[in-house]
This record gives C-alpha cells, structure tokens and sequence, in this order.
C-alpha cells in the first residue's frame, strides 16, 4: 500500500473504504482555462480511426456487427480482446465485453426469448443447446415476472399505461463504485465484505439475513472474477493501482466486469473524473507522466466507453432509440466544504469531444453551479455549441440531498456513489389515466376495461372540478398497480439477475431507492388548463366513449412562465409522487420519481388518444418535462422559467429538459454564443432547475442529416435528446421526425 | 398612466445588444421596407396595451440570465413612434438598475424641439443605440422603404456627437442593398461617426415572408435567395466590421 499511496493525504480512507474522503483530502482545483490541453496522440488517432472504420461497417450492417451466439456473457467467458489485434500494443487501456470490437454478447438472464429475439432480428441463431438450458433447467427474469404477474399488471402492460417496464432486461442504473479497484486493489475489498459476511445475520436466518449473506457470497465471487479478468489482459489489480495508467485501468476493469455479467438499460461510469485527476496530477508533478500522456489514457479511456454494446430487440429500440447505454461519466460540482470540483482532468474529458470527435456516448455530464470557474464554464459552453454532447445537471439541488460525492445513473438520477442502488422503474402514462379518468376506466383504443370501472363524465363540457376528483381516483389506482407491478419486478430481478460486480463495488449497507416516473407530463398540465380556463366539449363515439374534443376559447399552457399553468404542473407532480409516497416499497426502498421518458415519449404517445390540450390522437408526447410542442410563446427563457418552477424535492429521480437552440439565435459571434449560453445556464439553474439538455444545431442541419445519412460529416452527427446523446443517423425516422418538429428557438 | 402599444415580447434575446435580453417589441411603423421580417408590427392597431411596471415586471423574470452585460431591448416596429412611452419605460428601469437599448431605424428622429428635448433625455437613459442603415442614398433608401434618409442619419450625427454607445446594422439583400459602391460610401458614413461600438451585417433571410401572406400584402423579394457568404464577408470589409470591439 505505502508505494500506492505515496504522497497521499488523510486518514480515514486508509483504514475503511471512503472514496469521498479521499478525494476531499487529495483534489486540486483548477480555475485556468483550456490552453493546457493536448491534441491526440498518433496511438489515438489510428486506434479512433480503426474504430471508425469498424462503427461504419457496423452501421453497414444495419447497426449490429455480429452476435454472439454460442457463450454465455460472464466476466471471464472470453480471452482478452482488442480494438485490432495489430495495434493492441497502442492501446493504452484495453479490455472489451468479448472477444472482438463491437461484437454483442449473449445475455440470457433478463430473459431468453429477448436474447434469442435479439440475436434473431440481426441474423444470428443463438445455438439451441442454450436456449434449451435457459428454458428448461434454468430460469430467468422474465420468466420469474411473468409466473408472479395479475392479470391486471397484463393488461395495464399491454395497454401502455405503464410502459418501458424492466421486465425483459436488466435494470440497469447501478453504479458500482469502480474507483474503488483502483484506490484500493481488489484483496483489500474482499477482505471487506468477507468481515461483512462473517458479521451477516448473527446466526438469525430470517428472509432478509439468508438473502444478504448469499448477495455478499455472490459479491466475493465478482470480486475474485475481476482479479482473474485483468490477469488475463496481464494486469493484477488485487493490489491498488501505482501511477495513473494502473489507476485508469483499474477503474476501467470494475466497469468492464459490470458490463460483462449486466444487460442493465443504462450502465453508468460514475463520477470518477476528480478522483483520476489525482493519481494523473501526482504523475505529472514526479515526472514520469506528461500531458500529452495523460489526455492520451483519457481519450483511450473514452474510446472504451464509446465501444460499450449490448443486444437488444426492436421493442426495446423503439423505446431507447439509438442504441444508448448511459455510461454516464461526471465532472464539476462544488464540494460540502465550497470548493468547486473543476480538475484539469474534468476539462481532459471535455477534450475527448475535439481530440475524437463528439459523440453520444460516455454521456458526459456536467454538475453545474453559477459558482464553477468562469474558465470552465466557458469552455463547456463551447464544447455544447460544437459537439451538443453534453448535459448539465444542478448541483445547488442535488448537493443537499445527495453529498458531493454522488453519480449520476442513467440520464438524469442522482445516486451516492458506493453508498446507493436504484431499483428503476421506468414510468407511468399519466395522460392515458386522464383519458381512463374521463371514460370511466376504459381504453377507448382497445375498448378493454383495463382501469377499474368507474363513472364516465357526462355532460357536453367538461367541468375542471369533476375532472380533477375523477382523475385523482385513476391515479390512485395507477399509482398502486404500478407501484407494486415494481415491486413484483425487483424481487425476480434480486432472485435471478443479481448485480454481484456493480454491488460487490458498494457498501453491503446499502441504501436504496426506488424510482418511479411520469410519462406525458406537459400534456396533462395543458389539458387540465384547458378544461379549467376555456371549453373544452369531448366528442363521444358512437358507443359514447370520448374519443377527440373540441376546445373552444384560449387557455394558458405550460412553458410560458404562466403561473397559472405552472401551478397546475406543480400540483401533478405533487400529487403523483405523495400517492407513490404512500405505498409500500419493495426492500424498504425510498420512493423517488422523475420526468424523464428518454426517447420513449413517441411510443408512449404512439399507444394514447387525443388529450383534451389538442393533441391529436397517438402522436409523440413531448420529452421528459418539456412543455408541449408548440405551446412555448414566449422564448426560451419563458419555457425555461416554467421548467424550473418544478420542485426537485418532488422529483428526485430528476426532471429532465431538453432544448435546442438554432446557432444564429444564440448570437453572432463564438465568444457571444460562449458567453450568452453559459449566462442562460446560471440563470435556469440559479432558479433551482434540475437537468437541461443543450443542443446547439439548426433544423436545416437535422433536415439534410435525416435525408443524406450517407454524408461523412454526419457519422458523429450527435444530439442530445430527452437525457442522453445520441448519433442522430441512428434514430429511426419517426424519432428524427419528432426532434425536428419540436422545432429549434430559432427567432425569426 | 401611460402606456405603450406592444405588438409581443420575447424572453431571450441574443443578438439585440450585449448578453442576454428581454426583448420588446413595440406597434407601429412607418417605413415600408420591402424586406421587412415583421410586416405585422407596421399597423398601430390591434395590439396589447401595458405600462412600463408592467413590462418591466414581466422582463426581471428573466433578470437572472442577464449577468452583467444583458438587459432589456426595444425593438419593434419603431420604438421612437412611441418616445413618450419609451422615456417612461427607461425611466423606470434605470431605477431598477436595468439596461437598455433601443433597436431602431430613426425614422421619427427630427430637429425640431418638441421631439429633441424628449431625444436627448432619452439618450441619457439608453445604454446602447442599435441603429439600422438601410440604405445610405436617399432615392433608393425611399424606393425600398418609401421614406427619406436625410433624418436617419442626422440622427446618427446626433448621437455621434452626444458620445452615446452605437452599433450600426445593415441587412443586405442582394440586388437591393449589396453594391460595393453603396457600401463603400456606408462604410465611408459609418467612419465618420465617433462612438460606433460595432457594425454588424445580417445576411436577408425569407423567413417573414410566411406574414406577408398570412397579411394578404404582395410580397416583392419571393425570389430573391440570401446573400453568399463571399458577399456578406465582402460587405463587412467595406462597412469596416474589423474594427468591432468584442463584447
């Protein structure tokens, strides 16, 4: 250890694992600007052209390279594997998910069917023998959920009430604490959870102790699998790492091992830019790294995470469109103490966008405050106005609740990092319980009694207070389906799908949260406007269900800065969350909730009928917690205004918004457009916002991309949309379509 | 209480003056420019009436993404057709320490003591003057707007000669405002004035035309495509653009 730690400072993570400690006590600033930085390597730039060439020939074959179809994904189911095996000894930091680039592993757990399906769709046949393990002598997370599932769970599935559920796949959004392997060596860790496992239960073996200890007995497996994977790239890690190479490596082995044994729908990196930055800087100032070196292991880094695959089925793609994995990767933030986190390392990270490229993934994130240096905050700005790659997420809100050493899994939720996991609970369609809410429990879609039967409304106007009692009653019910349909889940998903490499990488005292979501937000809060400020007339079919309405009159509407709106946004929120407050949470979790529908606001809205706000029958929702298309009239500023009014003490699995400003709009110059972005950051987060995605782009631009896919510029071309990035040739069309209707703030 | 006729507001404004803005756009204008973007503010009917307190209450909403340098603009339509209103308006801001710009062509601007006296005190409350040139000959300055520009650039003498901060705006339009002739004698003008700040170029674009129909008026530029980049890097070497001081 005392070579490892050379020249390290503080006590306490010396004797007891406490990443955060270490990270207050070693951390530098850094308040300079961006002149530091180094251009690529030649290493990374013929490894980022390799991996070019071999992201086209993916693309080519219609978005997979190949399937894997005769092993089982675990942590050690293959040899070590390159970017190219001629230019291995240029790799800084190696380890893939198989053997070879871009190949998709074979991950029966979640559910065979998906993984067969999966594998099906791009031509590949998983072998039968497999199937035939994974059906007849062992079960999966699927099967599990469906043998325990009522047939009102089925039917509130299949109707797309509640939607996007982890059912089929991994849940994902685990952070392991990867920094740990690194700080620590991997002995040091198990001989933490062995004291942990000797200290389980005192003997009692009720449910919760006899589950624990077979978890911590699963987590020491992972651990001793991740000591075995590195020996294979020839790497020991059950000692800590000595410089920074190792110590990049290292953390990079714990998020491989995650992402070797997890499907999970997003697999974060976490927040290890302000630890790494220590180990580089100790280089830097012993002489035995240079900068040149040192942004080299970040981009090499980086290259790893923009490798990251899994396999997934169309259904899944039409939800998560673009083939996203959320490796989620923090920089910035102020500390408990006031210091802002800034390191050079948090600007090596942003470079990663020019020296390669931007790209979607990592989904790079930046904990913003309006007291981060100026330097930075400029630089950031103009990395957004270039690449559009980033997302920017309030650290003045989250620090009170979470600390400042917390992740962020998935696009928009804050978890303690090595502290917390979240079960994900993907969301409810609040706008189809509307609909439920007027016609007394039935999908006028299906016609099937899929909520509980109720009384329609009556009368040719719809009375705002009628609705509102009505619509509080369906939630009620939603709330409780959902809520336990989750809870039914994340039982089977502990049983047959453990996360033994992300847990074995957090505290086994493990607090835990339980994360709901809202779909269909900005359509409510506008049709419950409607209905309370002008006439709103349902027009009934002839079976007498409500299937359009006629509005007569104007009416306020979300994302105005109207308060009349707002308030009515606010009370949804409220509402939603206080009723999931009062059930009961699977594993004493703590119940959280977001507004945040990824890209799944086009399936969502594809499965609803009209809404009494003027939104046309199964057309795309807007995102997360923008307001509806069309409705913003006032600017973006008015729009922004109405975003932050939301509570984030209501919503702490995040309120994501995603906005698009046209270039010319934004001013005439790099420095204005540099200095007027960040001015509109400090102002929305200032006012107590959560999360803005900033896209920086004109509709021309999307328009040409959607229509000559094929041009070179375009292959990199990436957005961000609701919470995470993605290359927008990779959308399908309705998704390309919907970005582009939500027109850019493009001033005329 | 007075008030002002408001054709709409927008809550970011980034290219009306320094930082971020709430812009204001005023009713009411009297040029007729041809390749005006917003034909729907020339009529002085129709539109909201607020009071500054109004206005100014809806604009420190957005206070907290002005920092140092943004503020409130007023624009239009042509802010000047209502001095009374707008000396109330700036008036009252600069009590609440907000700063102003107005975005004008100078039409209203004369001489004569009844406007100058009101002028002059508004040059005192305005930060920054964004004036628009047109055209710099007088006959087809009247061809494409349908008014004279002997007062326009008096103005400009005017506030030349009272110190106050000016950026300077050309919209060109090709075959209309881009003969290098006509630029070298703006740019010529432009040099002449002492407190020119900057000058900006900004290329004709079609996207009012949608207002000119949705108003029923004939629409003369429908084929008329923007400038190319050659000519509008052309034009801000012969208006002087180089010597720009960067915000």
């Amino acid at each position: 250890m005392s070579n490892a730690w050379r020249s390290f400072k503080g006590r306490n993570w010396r004797e007891d694992v406490n990443v955060r400690e270490f990270i207050q006590s070693n951390y530098t600033p850094y308040d300079g600007d961006e002149s530091f930085l180094e251009g690529p390597t030649e290493a990374t730039d013929k490894l980022w052209g390799r991996l070019q060439e071999l992201q086209k020939e993916e693309r080519a074959k219609g978005g997979v390279m190949e399937c894997e179809t005769e092993v089982v994904s675990r942590m050690n189911a293959y040899g070590p594997g390159y970017i190219d095996e001629s230019l291995k000894d240029l790799e800084k930091i190696v380890g893939l998910q198989t053997d070879k680039p871009l190949k998709r592993a074979f991950m029966p757990y979640g559910g065979i069917k998906m993984a067969e399906q999966a594998a099906a769709t791009y031509g590949y046949t998983v072998n039968p023998e497999l199937v035939k393990i994974f059906t007849q002598y062992h079960k999966t997370h699927n099967q599990a959920v469906f043998d325990a599932y009522t047939p009102e769970m089925k039917r509130a599935r299949h109707s797309h009430i509640i939607t996007g559920l982890p059912d089929t796949y991994g849940r994902g959004r685990i952070v392991g604490d990867y920094r740990r392997v690194a700080l620590y060596g991997i002995d040091f860790l198990i001989a933490q959870k062995e004291n942990d496992l000797a200290h389980c239960g005192g003997g009692n073996m009720i449910d919760k102790f006899i589950r624990l200890r077979e978890e911590i007995a699963e987590q020491l497996r992972a651990l001793r699998g991740m000591k075995k994977m590195a020996r294979l790239y020839g790497f020991d890690i059950s000692r800590p790492a000595e410089n920074a190479q190792e110590a990049v490596q290292w953390v990079y082995f714990g998020y491989l091992a995650a992402i070797k044994t997890q499907n999970g729908a997003a697999m974060s990196v976490g927040r290890i830019s302000t630890f790494l930055d220590i180990y580089i800087k100790r280089d830097l100032d012993e002489g035995t790294l240079t900068e040149k070196e040192a942004q080299e292991l970040i981009d090499h880094m980086v290259m790893k995470f923009r490798m990251v695959k899994f396999a997934r089925i169309p259904s899944y793609n039409a939800l998560f469109s673009g083939d996203p994995v959320w490796a989620t990767l923090e920089m910035a933030g102020i500390g408990v103490d006031g210091r802002h986190m800034v390191t050079k390392t948090d600007f090596r990270f942003l470079h990663t966008l020019e020296n390669m490229g931007p790209s979607p993934e990592p989904n790079l994130t930046v904990l913003y405050s309006s007291r981060l240096p100026e330097n930075f905050k400029k630089y950031a700005a103009k990395i957004s106005i270039n690449t559009s790659s980033i997302q920017y997420e309030n650290d003045c809100v989250m620090r009170p609740v979470w600390g400042d050493d917390y992740s962020i899994c998935c696009c928009v939720s804050a978890t303690q990092t090595g502290k917390e996991m979240q079960f994900f609970g993907a969301r409810a369609n609040l706008a189809k319980c509307l609909l439920y809410a007027l016609n007394g429990g039935v999908d006028a879609g299906s016609r099937e009694q899929v909520g509980p039967q109720t009384l329609p409304v009556t009368g040719d106007v719809l009375d705002y207070d009628e609705v509102i009692a009505k619509f509080d009653a369906m939630m009620d019910w939603l709330v409780e389906l959902y809520v336990n349909t989750l809870n039914l889940i994340h039982y089977m998903h502990d049983k047959y799908y453990y996360e033994a490499a992300e847990m074995a990488l957090i505290d086994t005292d493990v607090r835990r949260t339980f994360a709901t979501g809202i779909a269909g937000f900005s359509h409510v809060v506008d049709s419950l406007c409607a209905i309370k400020y002008a006439k709103v007339k349902p027009i009934r079919d002839e079976e007498g269900l409500i299937v359009d309405y006629e509005i007569e009159g104007d009416f306020p509407k979300y994302g105005n800065d109207d308060d009349r709106a707002d308030e009515i946004a606010v009370w949804l929120l409220k509402t939603f969350m206080n009723k999931v407050k009062g059930c009961h949470t699977y594993r004493d979790s703590e119940p959280t909730t977001s507004i945040l529908t990824i890209t799944s606001n086009v399936v969502y809205g594809k499965a609803t009928g009209a809404t009494p706000d003027g939104r046309k029958a199964f057309t795309p929702f807007a995102p997360g917690a923008n307001p509806a298309y069309g409705a913003e009239k006032n600017g973006l500023l008015a729009s922004l205004n109405s975003v932050a009014k939301l509570p984030y003490e209501y919503a702490l699995d995040g309120i994501s918004n995603t906005q698009t400003i046209s270039p010319d709009a934004l001013g005439h110059t790099e420095s204005e457009r540099i200095n007027n972005l960040w001015h509109v950051l400090d102002g929305y987060f200032d006012k107590g916002a959560h999360h803005l995605n900033v896209n920086v782009f004109g509709i021309d631009k999307l328009k040409d991309c959607m229509e000559h896919p094929e041009k070179p510029e375009y292959a990199n071309f990436t957005i961000r949309v609701s919470g995470y990035a993605v290359k927008f040739i990779d959308l399908t069309r309705e998704q390309q379509l919907d970005v582009i209707a939500r027109s850019a703030h493009e001033r005329m | 209480m007075i008030t002002g006729k408001i054709h709409s507001t927008e809550s970011f404004g980034s290219v009306d003056g320094p930082g971020v803005r709430f812009v204001i756009f005023l009713q009411g204008c009297r040029l007729r420019c041809r390749y005006c973007h917003n034909p729907d503010t020339w009529s002085m009917d129709g539109c909201e009436e607020l009071t500054a307190a109004q206005l100014l209450d809806s604009a420190e909403r957005y206070c907290g993404y002005w920092g140092k340098e943004g503020g409130i603009t007023v624009s239009g339509g042509e802010p000047l057709l209502q001095i009374d209103f707008l000396l109330d308006l700036f008036r009252n801001a600069k009590l609440r320490g907000i700063n102003t710009c107005i975005d004008t062509a100078g039409q209203p601007f004369t001489r004569e003591p009844h406007f100058l006296s009101k002028f002059s005190e508004l040059c005192r409350l305005t930060d920054l003057f964004i004036v628009d040139i047109k055209h710099i000959d007088p006959q087809r300055h009247i061809s494409l707007t349908g008014k004279d520009n002997a007062n326009i650039l008096d103005m400009l003498r005017y506030l030349s000669d009272s110190g106050r901060p000016v950026w300077i705006r050309h919209v060109l339009v090709p075959g209309l405002t881009d003969d290098d002739e006509m630029l070298r004698r703006t740019g010529e003008f432009i040099s002449s004035l002492k407190n020119v700040q900057r000058v900006e170029v900004l290329p004709y674009h079609s996207f009012g035309a949608y207002k000119w129909q949705a108003l029923g008026i004939p629409y003369s530029l429908a084929e008329t495509l923007p400038p190319t980049k050659e000519r509008v890097e052309n034009a801000q070497r012969l208006l002087g653009c180089g010597n720009n001081k960067e915000a």
